[in-house]
């Protein structure tokens, strides 16, 4: 640290540079820190999935229906705990590009089986007993501005009421959160009964099952006893961790998001090749006084740790600062557009892979100079000068 | 003239010594190429999406759904109703019959070959006036399907991009085993992506009664739609959103690549401003190491602005040059690669090839020129005011 | 002696050094006759290369007027002095400063391309220029293959080569040994008597200093008179 004062100065010697190559380098990890962000959503929030809760759904396809029969079927099979279902609805608020998820469910197995989701117990309570009731995720209702106690409609654009109307009006009665700093509730969630009285066709189907197997079950032989009870009906399921569920979904979504990375990728390190680059060339230039730094009698290792140190020091400067401000934008990002772009976040798991780039790529920069310093000879370095 | 000759004499001189400077020279391309790369990539995708979903639409094939669907997935129309369809005004004959396809459509999980992972593949039911219909579909191999067989076509994107959709291959969904005895092309665009057999056996799979999806006509010509659209709305019996094709399809492409988009541009304007810096850098190095030769250039009598113009020349001639490399590499690399993905939409997977195209390399282009400019401005005032005899005494 | 060529009038320069300010030169009177070849010495820091750059039009006085041939020099805008240095005078450095890309040819060459002659008529120039040096059969030689020597003689081949009638040099044997530096003189010696420029010439090495006319001792941004040499 005593040295801290000759490598500051160093720095700085020339200011336009040094402010350039900080400049890029904070450009590179504002960068790094919204792809991590983006590259997060897109994984859909597999590692926030429960273990030990699995989702079945048609084998055929997802946009397939089950039969509500099979509600008792999968909760009397083997190590099954707890069972709950889930449907799309699909509809929309007030305009056609206000859609988020919208599921009609049953009220207490589903927050049963989704402890993570905070909701309190009297909003709960009023909502079971309204029929028409619906409550609602923090996201949802920070975005269209909707508040307990208001009457919202929705549009559908699938299920017509038996009437023949398209419109489905719904009391708020709460609004709920995740408790899972990543997990998202950009989604609302209202009676099945209700919806399933007064839609025009699909009686007695729903869209999915999700399940909590009991504790050391496993939950890989459940979902195969589950599959093997409906093999050969009209409706075969395919049941999956809710891991899976996310990953088999993300994939979806296929190479795009693989070459969005990618491209990415190339671009941060493409970055950090011309900001490192400037900062070798800083040293290059001034190797003649790193050996008249060897000539006052430092050492080889002193002369070494003040030049990497530099090269470390603008590294973490330009670094940390577009790690700050990505990380500022992604809160804004997630405010703002929390219910279209659900689960954009900055994990602690990347901020310290981009520290440890900053690390890496300073000592990178710094370190073949440095090496040539050490080893030049301090007659032939003066010579040069 | 003199003024002219001027600079082409300090410019020439100024690059001629360009291999001294290579390393930080190199390092400016690099930078530059990258964010042409970038840009090119990124937004060919969004291109090529569009084509793939534009090029599907004709503006005298109108589309009819239940009012207020959002696709044709979550859209419903009774038998009865694509009757009144196919007798509406405005709607084409051809003979006794009308040219009409009246579809159902499904999804169906198939394997990517890219993940080996399922994925939404649209499975579409359609009438024997399904080819008409729709103007550029040809087969390229194989049979149509037989009426009332489990036999299906399948687009040749579909077939390339996911598992077990061979000619003459067997697959299985659910508990029907349907055999492929065709395949289609569609000039890339979106129905490629798709597997199509007898909507009256999709039906039946799918346990779907006699419920439609949709209506595809072909229409009389393009004025006809409004007429069209006039008398379904009148009529009491259905409830309709008549389209033309082109607009619908362009309506389902709006999200995906708005999205694309909206990444896209920040993310080249952000990577610019890096380049920049790289390129100012690159440029404030290459005037210090001149110091001593444009001192003595000024000295003999250049004046400060061919100084100045030499710089800005070099600056952008380097970011040029990583315009093209960058612009060549997305070409060669990205251009026609194929994917595929989900579109939000219609749930279903559209596959489609990246589209380098030159509109997107001349902005690419563009972007580098001012790169380029703005790089070297500052450094040439710089290198412009550089004071002679001060210059000439440090070296 | 005939007319007066260069004619500087009360001229001080100052220089702002940190937070303080350095007179380099004070209230300086000079004439310089046509045909003179002067020699200034000094030691450093006295004001000689100030006094140079001033006659070149690199730089300007802080007060007083410096005026060369017809020119005020002193109220050129820059381009002007850019324009002016191309055809009215020669510089000739220490440490040669040729541009190492270009060969000798070319280096020679370089200020003609602000005048508006034809290519071919530069070439010629450029190349009767180095058979004055001396150097004729050196002309498509890079500086790096050229010894110390041989690359003034080009520095000197392109401050003629415009035919201006002021050469100034700045320390012209100060990189050479003894033998050539005598050769570099002579030279000068010649373009003085035998093609009649005037040289104005810094230098520390009084043998250097008797090849010219007359000397002047600078000293605390003072001219004295020293001797006069034939």
């Amino acid at each position: 640290m005593k040295y801290f004062g000759l490598i500051w100065r160093n720095v700085w010697r020339k200011k336009i540079r040094t402010s350039l190559t900080i400049l890029s380098i904070f450009v590179a990890f504002l960068l790094f820190a919204l792809l991590a962000a983006i590259s997060y959503a897109f994984k859909g929030g597999e590692d926030v999935a429960d273990a030990e809760r699995l989702i079945v759904i048609d084998k055929v396809s997802l946009i397939n229906t089950l039969p509500m029969s099979y509600l008792n079927r999968i909760a009397s099979t083997d190590s099954v705990q707890s069972v709950t279902h889930a449907s799309w609805f699909g509809g929309y608020y007030q305009e056609p590009r206000n859609q988020f998820g919208q599921f009609p469910t049953d009220p207490y197995s589903y927050f049963s089986m989704y402890p993570e989701l905070q909701l309190p117990q009297e909003q709960l309570d009023a909502w079971v007993k309204n029929r028409t009731g619906a409550v609602i995720g923090r996201e949802i209702a920070e975005t269209y501005g909707i508040e307990v106690g208001d009457r919202i409609p929705l549009q559908a654009t699938i299920w017509t009421k038996a009437d023949g109307g398209r419109t489905w009006e719904f009391d708020i009665e709460g609004i709920f959160s995740s408790s899972e700093p990543r997990g998202s509730s950009a989604f609302m969630l209202f009676h099945y009964d209700y919806f399933d009285e007064a839609r025009a066709f699909g009686q007695g189907s729903v869209g999915w099952y999700i399940l909590r197997v009991k504790p050391g079950a496993d939950p890989v032989q459940v979902a195969n006893a589950i599959d093997a009870q409906f093999a050969n009906s009209p409706s075969e399921t395919k049941t999956s961790t809710e891991a899976a569920f996310a990953q088999s979904f993300a994939k979806q979504f296929g190479n795009i998001a693989l070459i969005v990375t990618l491209i990415l990728g190339a671009v941060f390190f493409t970055l950090l090749l011309v900001s490192g680059n400037t900062m070798s060339q800083s040293v290059r230039e001034r190797i003649s006084e790193l050996a008249v730094l060897k000539t006052l009698g430092f050492s080889n290792g002193s002369v070494l740790g003040i030049v990497l140190s530099e090269s470390v020091l603008i590294m973490l400067m330009g670094g940390l600062l577009g790690l700050g401000f990505g990380w500022l934008v992604v809160q804004g990002v997630s405010q703002a557009m929390g219910a279209f772009l659900p689960g954009v976040f900055l994990s602690p798991g990347a901020a310290v892979t981009a520290l440890a780039i900053m690390l890496a790529a300073g000592i990178v920069a710094g370190i073949f100079p440095a090496l040539k310093a050490m080893r030049l000879s301090i007659v032939d370095a003066l010579a040069k000068a | 003239m003199r003024t002219i000759k001027q600079i082409f004499a300090v410019t020439w001189l100024n690059l001629a010594n360009l291999p001294q400077r290579l390393a930080s020279s190199i390092v400016a391309v690099i930078g530059v190429a990258a964010v042409v790369l970038v840009f090119a990539a990124v937004l060919s995708m969004a291109k090529g999406f569009e084509r793939t979903m534009l090029s599907a639409g004709s503006d005298d094939t109108a589309i009819i759904m239940r009012s207020g669907s959002t696709s044709e997935l979550n859209s419903g129309l009774s038998n009865e109703q694509t009757l009144i369809v196919a007798n509406a005004p405005g709607v084409l004959k051809e003979g006794d019959a009308t040219v009409m396809s009246a579809e159902l459509y499904v999804i169906v999980d198939v394997k990517k070959r890219s993940t080996n992972t399922d994925a939404n593949v649209p499975f579409r039911g359609i009438q024997a006036g399904g080819f008409d219909v729709r103007k550029n579909v040809t087969l390229a191999e194989g049979r149509r399907f037989e009426p009332g067989k489990n036999e299906i076509v399948v687009g040749r994107s579909a077939q390339q991009e996911f598992v077990g959709l061979d000619l003459g291959s067997k697959i299985r969904f659910g508990q029907t085993e349907w055999e492929i005895v065709g395949t289609f092309e569609a000039g890339g665009s979106v129905s490629e992506s798709e597997l199509w057999t007898d909507v009256r056996v999709l039906q039946g799979a799918y346990r779907r009664g006699n419920s439609f999806q949709s209506v595809r006509v072909k229409l009389e010509s393009e004025d006809s739609l409004a007429i069209l659209a006039q008398n379904l709305k009148d009529d009491p019996r259905i409830d309709p959103d008549v389209l033309s094709e082109r607009e619908y399809y362009s309506t389902q492409a709006e999200g995906l690549s708005k999205f694309i988009r909206m990444v896209g541009y920040p993310l080249t304007i952000l990577m610019a401003i890096g380049a920049i810096f790289g390129a100012l850098n690159s440029m404030y190095s290459s005037v210090s190491v001149r110091g001593k030769e444009i001192a003595t250039l000024r000295a003999l009598g250049f004046g400060p602005f061919s100084v100045l113009v030499s710089t800005i020349v070099e600056s952008t001639l380097l970011a040029l040059l990583g315009g093209i490399v960058g612009g060549a590499i997305a070409f060669l690399v990205f251009n026609g690669f194929q994917v595929s993905t989900l579109n939000g939409p219609s749930f279903s997977q559209v596959v489609f090839d990246f589209a380098v195209t030159p509109d997107l390399l001349i902005q690419g282009l563009q972007a580098a020129l001012l790169i380029g400019v703005v790089g070297g401005f500052f450094p040439a005032i710089r290198a412009a005011r550089l004071p002679v005899a001060q210059a000439l005494r440090e070296l | 002696m005939s007319d007066v060529l260069a004619e500087l009038r009360g001229v001080s320069r100052t220089y702002q050094k940190g937070k303080e300010k350095v007179e380099v030169l004070h209230e300086l009177d000079l004439d310089i006759p046509d045909g003179d070849f002067l020699a200034i010495m000094g030691p450093s820091g006295s004001g000689k290369t100030t006094l140079l750059n001033l006659l070149g039009g690199l730089d300007k006085p802080t007060s007083g007027s410096v005026k060369v041939g017809d020119a005020v020099l002193s109220s050129l805008s820059n381009s002007q002095l850019s324009n002016w240095r191309s055809t009215h005078v020669g510089f000739i450095f220490q440490f040669y400063n040729l541009l190492p890309v270009l060969s000798a040819q070319k280096n020679v060459e370089l200020p003609l391309l602000l005048t508006n002659f034809s290519a071919k008529e530069r070439a010629k120039r450029a190349s009767i220029a180095l058979e004055i040096v001396g150097l004729a059969e050196r002309a498509n030689h890079r500086p790096r293959e050229l010894s110390g020597g041989q690359e003034q003689r080009v520095a000197i081949a392109r401050a003629i080569v415009s035919d201006p009638s002021l050469l100034l040099c700045d320390e012209p044997t100060g990189d050479l040994d003894r033998e050539t530096a005598d050769e570099i003189l002579n030279l000068l010696q010649t373009l003085n008597r035998e093609h009649g420029k005037t040289i104005v010439m810094v230098t520390h090495d009084a043998q250097a200093a008797g090849y010219a006319k007359r000397t002047l001792m600078c000293d605390k941004g003072k001219l004295e008179a020293r001797e006069e040499t034939a």
